[in-house]
């Protein structure tokens, strides 16, 4: 249980890049991007054809951004210079980079076993630090014993790596070109009347949006140890789970308040995931109707919980009055007939 | 500072629905003129509007700005130069962005957007002091999201927004139209307190025909996409609402056509 528990927050907090990019170009710049499903793999492929070729994982890791900050960009100029609509500019990005994808590969599937990822290299240097053993006697003391995980560093590596994202994220959004980027999501005529060439803008938030998501697929390639061609199906999906499971459970009150809530969805989305898979009639081919309910309910929920809420305010409120109303009755009554009386 | 040579617009040419929205129109705004356009529905105005601001390229004729000539240049880069405040009162602001952060985009209206602060202590300083020149307490609301706002409250945000750079030229297109009386009365005098401390040269569309002999120093009336008549600075200081639709009977022979137009 322990072990599925870390290995779901391991994950999570690696696909909640993946998630932050969703959250740029599906919240910010109101771009419902399905380029996603594509940029992942390409992250992944990148990564993995480097690596396996032997170029250093950290490196083979910086050029899977830039890979997925030009598919980003490609899926802008279709939409604003192809006049494409948004969607379908997504999708058909999405499809060339399924091509793509395999071309970079060679095969369908690049494996990672035995070969230096950033992550071996990461929980190597770790485990000379000693902060390994630390924890492992520390979660002994507490009786958790027969599950530990091997290694603390990717976990610890991994939180660090997306909060400096979150961070430079949140920085970014408050630069002047990143208050344009979000006007353009918001209020595209006004930040045009405002001298922007909002063209450029979506073309460059959709950039850094898959620039994004496809370090955190070259991450969890090297994670999983594999690059697979189809492993980006329905990411989409999953980005949006994270999206707004964490907006509804964490708030959305400030950028820096969403960008955190856009993790901590992604963590909690993983951690359901794995749990409603050790049902025994579930099985891992079940995981994308699983996402599909989870997205689903996240949607409708919030909706529904604000509706009961409400209604049971009203029927307060409504009773309230007719007490004030029954009591001060009579009283109105009496000083009526009073008056007339006078008269 | 404003030059409209024979600008010609068709829309829909070729077809059934073809019209001549603007008709072969000339017009010259010296530095600091105020000219309020008034016209009824279909007049050209708004046309007119979205001609000099680039959202609309002329089929025939010149735009120039300050001298520049400007016909095709795109939409965000004329916006250097002109300060534009719209009907609606959501379309001036962004809404899930705060007051600062508005008054930050459109500060650096003139200057290149870069990679520093967009809000920052001095400009958040500078944003306070032009707020305050609204009189509606904005600025002690800087860190609140503009959706909160009245329409009232968005529309003068807007009109600061638009002027506080100085453009070469401001237009306001109906600005006060959706608003109530007493908002839509505290708007105008707004508008006629920042056109005259910034000295801008203007351009105001409106339907209330008070509101343009009211405001500004030349008038003109547009009709089928021709301005029909001009009022300078002179003989603007005698005019009347009767003496405007005596003047429009006049020259087209027809009763104004705009119930709008005439109730306000």
């Amino acid at each position: 249980m322990f072990t599925a528990i870390f290995g779901s927050f391991e994950a999570g907090i690696i696909y909640a890049i993946m998630a932050l990019g969703v959250y740029l170009s599906f919240r910010i710049l109101d771009f419902p991007d399905l380029t996603v499903d594509g940029s992942f793999v390409t992250g992944a492929a990148i990564s993995a054809v480097m690596i396996a070729n032997g170029t250093n994982p950290f490196l083979a890791t910086i050029m899977a951004l830039f890979a997925g900050f030009a598919a980003g960009c490609l899926t802008g100029l279709l939409h604003t210079f192809g006049k494409i609509n948004n969607l379908l500019s997504g999708i058909l990005m999405m499809i060339a980079l399924y091509s793509i994808n395999l071309r970079i590969m060679g095969r369908s599937n690049i494996p990672l076993l035995n070969i230096d990822t950033a992550f071996t290299k990461i929980s190597g240097i770790f485990e000379k630090t000693g902060i390994d053993s630390f924890f492992n006697s520390f979660f002994t003391m507490v009786g958790l014993g027969d599950s530990l995980p091997e290694t603390w560093g990717i976990l610890i590596f991994m939180i660090i790596v997306t909060f400096v994202i979150k961070f430079l994220t949140d920085l970014f959004l408050k630069t002047e070109i990143g208050l344009a980027v979000r006007a353009t999501g918001d209020n595209k005529r006004m930040i045009r009347s405002l001298s922007a060439n909002t063209n450029l803008l979506v073309v460059l938030g959709l950039g850094l949006s898959n620039a994004l998501v496809a370090f955190s697929g070259a991450l969890i390639a090297q994670q999983g140890g594999f690059a697979d061609v189809g492993m980006g199906i329905g990411m989409i999906v999953i980005g949006l789970a994270s999206v707004i499971i964490g907006e509804a459970l964490f708030g959305t009150k400030t950028i820096a308040r969403t960008t955190l809530a856009v993790i901590g969805g992604s963590i909690i989305y993983r951690i359901v995931v794995t749990l409603a898979l050790r049902v025994d009639f579930l099985d891992p081919g079940d995981m994308k109707l699983i996402t599909a309910l989870i997205v689903i309910l996240a949607l409708t929920a919030p909706k529904t919980i604000e509706g009961i809420k409400e209604r049971k305010r009203k029927a307060l409120k409504r009773s309230e009055r007719l007490n004030i109303a029954q009591t001060s009755g009579p009283v109105k009554g009496d000083n009526h007939v009073t008056i007339k009386s006078d008269s | 500072m404003l030059q409209l040579n024979q600008i010609h617009k068709i829309f829909n040419e070729g077809t059934p629905d073809e019209k001549i929205a603007i008709d072969h129109v000339n017009l010259t705004l010296k530095p600091g003129d105020f000219v309020t356009v008034i016209g009824s529905n279909g007049a050209g105005k708004s046309t007119l509007m979205n001609i000099i601001s680039g959202v609309l390229i002329p089929d025939v004729g010149e735009v120039n700005i300050g001298g520049k000539n400007v016909t095709n240049m795109s939409e965000f880069k004329r916006s250097k130069m002109i300060g534009r405040v719209f009907q609606d009162p959501m379309a001036g602001t962004a809404p899930s962005m705060t007051i600062e952060e508005n008054l930050a985009m459109a500060y650096s209206r003139n200057k290149m957007r870069t990679l520093r602060q967009g809000v920052t202590k001095k400009r958040r300083d500078y944003f306070r002091e032009v707020l305050e020149s609204l009189h509606l307490g904005l600025e002690n609301r800087l860190s609140a999201k503009v959706g909160l706002l009245s329409g009232g409250e968005r529309q003068a945000l807007s009109l600061l927004m638009a002027t506080f750079t100085e453009p070469s030229i401001l237009l306001l297109d109906e600005h006060t139209a959706a608003l109530d009386p007493s908002r839509a009365e505290l708007i105008t005098n707004l508008t006629r307190e920042i056109v005259d401390k910034y000295k801008l040269t203007t351009l105001m569309v409106t339907h209330n025909m008070q509101q343009a002999i009211d405001l500004g120093n030349r008038l003109i009336m547009m009709d089928k996409g021709q301005i029909i008549l001009e009022v300078n600075k002179e003989e603007k200081k005698q005019l009347t609402i009767e003496s405007l639709l005596m003047e429009f009977k006049r020259i087209r022979g027809v009763q104004m056509a705009s119930d709008r137009a005439v109730l306000s």
